[in-house]
């Protein structure tokens, strides 16, 4: 149930009076105005009010009760699921790499849950789906494994796929047991995705793939990857010439180096492909257009709980240290990071709403994405000033590990995924200002 | 009820772009009270939206108000709208008369044993205009009673808030009024809070449309200003701030209709609000300038509101220290539960 959006100008006219209107109110379509009704000012430019921006759609929305039922079984499931796993561990959530968790979600349903059954989904709503999320990250779950393919390689396929490769491919994501990577970035091209130069070449029954991809999340532990590649070269049109292909990643030709990051971690990758064969069935929608599809997807990679909520356990965490040392000065900056917090996930829940409705929010999504790499980066820096404990690795208590993983993998947040200046870029042009 | 706000938003557009000019604002702050711009919002019903029909209002929730709110922030509009409203709500809620006329809200002030009312009323918006001040008084059978204050006979000290709207010093002693209680579980501190969050909304939608607008029109080093990287980037930064604070007041406005007690969200909104406010009075006068600082250019009616209203009923800091001081409490294990149950 979405609600109005409450002070912005109507956008219709064309209004049903399914409502009786008070008695004691004059509303402007119905009684004359006792001051005349139409604007009698000249319009001014330094007090241009009427011409209301309605760029963002943020209304309230209500997660029906399904849902909440949903939250309950949920709830239940992990706290027996997630006993055993350390804070710290849990601190990863969807960074976290557990294939074994991925099927016992999948067994439960709660893998591809919007999908049709047709192709193993569970036909909810996405809303239903947006609860089950946010408390995965919010206990911590370790869902690293079929992220991306819940979030957006099934979407995708469900969109542009064709109906072999979706038999093909999302019963068993939806199982949790075939798990994907997302080949866009590239040596030479990360915010400027359409640089993109690994060549696809046409060939007898398919194509041959050069070329590598870079921070390429989870390649090694992934089956597929939804590969960005390029099959038309006009140097007057980077974005033309692109084209989605669905690569089996136990192809000959690909070699596939872990790298590891500052935190020590390793679940980023380089993907080289020499002389690969990709067959012509692997292909994603339509030959060129690639960009419009990537674009469409950036509205689920971008839109979902996971950018605000990915350090939730280090906020508890702080809490609980506060608790345990009785300090009272941090009162006004935990109920700050609380109001961030929650007014983020009303932000977010909203977003779930224009997905329910079948919308495309992908200026929403940019700007909940910054406002939650912003106040996730804020959190490591507050807890550090609030609670004058050092980060440690791998000893020390819980608060001072999941400080020390958090601390250092924050500084990617606004990175991953469309860096702060794209974003902001993103909602500049939403703004008219490009 | 879609339609509805549709239409009450429709309805105060049309009426604050006629009545709630540049000049009209800026006669206010010479003292000129805007005469037609009042009398026009109040045969129309809608300084009394909120009151039951029974008591001459619209029966009017806080989410049908925040429409009002959002569109008395954006224009500036200097007259006691926010005020009158929810103070004809608390009378109606209290089964009290609502008066004909401006009402504004009364804090700091004690019902003594004898049914009249004591004390000093600091900050009382438009104070000299009003003809009732309305209190909530929490009373040992643990309920808010709202009182309603004839203000003729009360001492008025004259004072201006940084809009220069008047927010006036009341002197009360012995002073007869009517009270009665109430079902509401919050305190005028929390609906002041929630009121003036919903103008700030407002207040922040008009310097983001204002401050694209400006951007794009602004041409130096032969290109608009908003051609800019560097300002296209501060644009964006006051864009997610309105975006969260008109998602706030939405919010908590919709569960103050819903619920006995938003406590809560309007601890949160106020809290979140206030910041939001300081990010963005900031960067819409960056991106305007010198110009911007002109008292000629309409920028600051709307800034210098923000300026006062982040300050009034609790500022956010002292809200945040409430929700905090809850959280910690509560333990950080509730934390989730507590969140995801409003």
């Amino acid at each position: 149930m979405r609600g109005e959006g409450s002070g912005q100008r109507p956008t219709s006219r064309n209004v049903d009076h399914g409502f009786r209107v008070p008695k004691n109110l004059r509303l402007a379509p119905f009684g004359p105005m006792p001051q005349g009704a139409a604007s009698k000012n000249e319009p001014d430019s330094r007090w241009e009010t009427p011409n209301l921006m309605q760029t963002f759609r943020f209304d309230p929305c209500r997660l029906p009760p399904e849902a909440e039922a949903l939250r309950g079984e949920v709830r239940a499931f992990l706290s027996d699921a997630l006993t055993d796993i350390p804070p710290v561990v849990r601190a990863q959530t969807w960074s976290g790499y557990d294939p074994e968790f991925s099927k016992k979600l999948g067994a439960k349903g709660w893998i591809g849950m919007t999908w049709p059954k047709k192709y193993g989904g569970h036909e909810r709503s996405a809303l239903e789906r947006y609860v089950m999320l946010e408390e995965m990250l919010a206990a911590g779950a370790p869902v690293g494994a079929h992220w991306i393919g819940d979030r957006q390689s099934g979407q995708l396929l469900l969109r542009f796929g064709t109906e072999e490769q979706r038999q093909m491919i999302l019963p068993k994501a939806a199982k949790g047991e075939l798990l994907f990577c997302i080949g866009m970035s590239e040596p030479d091209s990360g915010s400027d995705l359409a640089a993109t130069r690994t060549k696809a070449e046409k060939t007898d029954g398919g194509w041959i793939v050069n070329g590598t991809k870079l921070w390429t999340s989870n390649a090694h532990n992934a089956h597929y990857m939804i590969a960005l590649f390029r099959t038309n070269f006009d140097p007057d049109n980077k974005h033309a010439g692109l084209t989605q292909f669905l690569v089996d990643l136990t192809t000959p030709g690909i070699t596939i180096r872990p790298i590891k990051d500052l935190t020590g971690n390793a679940h980023f990758n380089e993907v080289v492909f020499a002389d690969v064969f990709v067959p012509d069935n692997m292909m994603v929608g339509e030959e060129g257009n690639g960009w419009a599809q990537v674009t469409a997807e950036l509205a689920y990679e971008r839109s979902g709980p996971e950018r605000y909520l990915s350090s939730f356990l280090l906020l508890t965490e702080l809490i609980r240290e506060l608790a345990r040392t009785g300090d009272t000065s941090a009162d006004a900056e935990i109920g700050r990071l609380v109001a961030h917090l929650v007014t983020l996930r009303q932000m977010s829940v909203s977003i779930a709403g224009l997905l329910e409705a079948g919308e495309n929010p992908i200026q929403e999504a940019s700007v909940v994405k910054d406002l939650g790499a912003l106040y996730e980066q804020e959190l490591p820096v507050k807890a550090h000033e609030l609670a004058g404990v050092e980060p440690m690795l791998g000893t020390g208590s819980d608060y001072a590990q999941v400080l020390g993983f958090l601390t250092q993998a924050s500084v990617s947040f606004s990175l991953r995924g469309g860096t702060r200046e794209i974003l902001r870029g993103i909602i500049a042009r939403g703004l008219g200002l490009r | 009820m879609n339609e509805f706000r549709n239409l009450l938003g429709e309805t105060i557009e049309r009426l604050l772009a006629d009545h709630a000019t540049k000049e009209t604002v800026q006669g206010a702050e010479e003292g000129t009270w805007p005469e037609a711009l009042w009398s026009a919002l109040e045969e129309n019903g809608l300084s009394r939206l909120m009151a039951s029909e029974a008591q001459g209002g619209a029966g009017g929730t806080w989410g049908d108000a925040l429409v009002l709110l959002r569109a008395q922030g954006r224009y500036a509009a200097p007259v006691p709208l926010a005020e009158t409203m929810v103070a004809a709500w608390l009378l109606s809620e209290a089964g009290l008369d609502v008066p004909d006329g401006p009402l504004t809200l009364l804090t700091g002030v004690t019902l003594k044993s004898d049914g009249t009312l004591s004390g000093t009323a600091p900050h009382v918006p438009w104070g000299r205009k009003a003809v009732v001040g309305v209190a909530m008084v929490e009373k040992a059978d643990g309920k808010f009673h709202v009182v309603s204050a004839p203000l003729a006979g009360a001492k008025i000290d004259e004072e201006e808030n940084l809009a220069r709207e008047p927010r006036d010093t009341m002197t009360f002693k012995g002073h007869a009024v009517t009270s009665a209680p109430c079902d509401l579980t919050q305190g005028l501190e929390t609906w002041g809070a929630l009121m003036r969050s919903g103008l700030m909304a407002g207040g922040l939608d008009y310097l983001l449309t204002q401050s694209v607008e400006y951007a794009n029109d602004r041409k130096q080093f032969g290109r608009p200003i908003g051609k800019f990287q560097a300002v296209q980037q501060q644009l964006a930064v006051l864009a997610t701030q309105a975006a969260a604070a008109g998602a706030i007041a939405a919010h908590a406005c919709e569960r103050a209709g819903e619920t006995d007690d938003p406590g809560f969200e309007v601890a949160v909104a106020k809290t979140r609000i206030d910041e939001a406010v300081n990010l963005s009075t900031s960067i819409s006068h960056q991106v305007h300038g010198a110009i911007g600082f002109t008292y000629e250019h309409g920028l600051h009616l709307v800034t210098r509101r923000l300026w006062s209203w982040r300050a009034e009923y609790g500022s956010g800091r002292s809200w945040a220290a409430r929700l905090g001081r809850q959280a910690i409490e509560r333990g950080a294990d509730a934390l989730w539960a507590d969140v995801t149950a409003r």
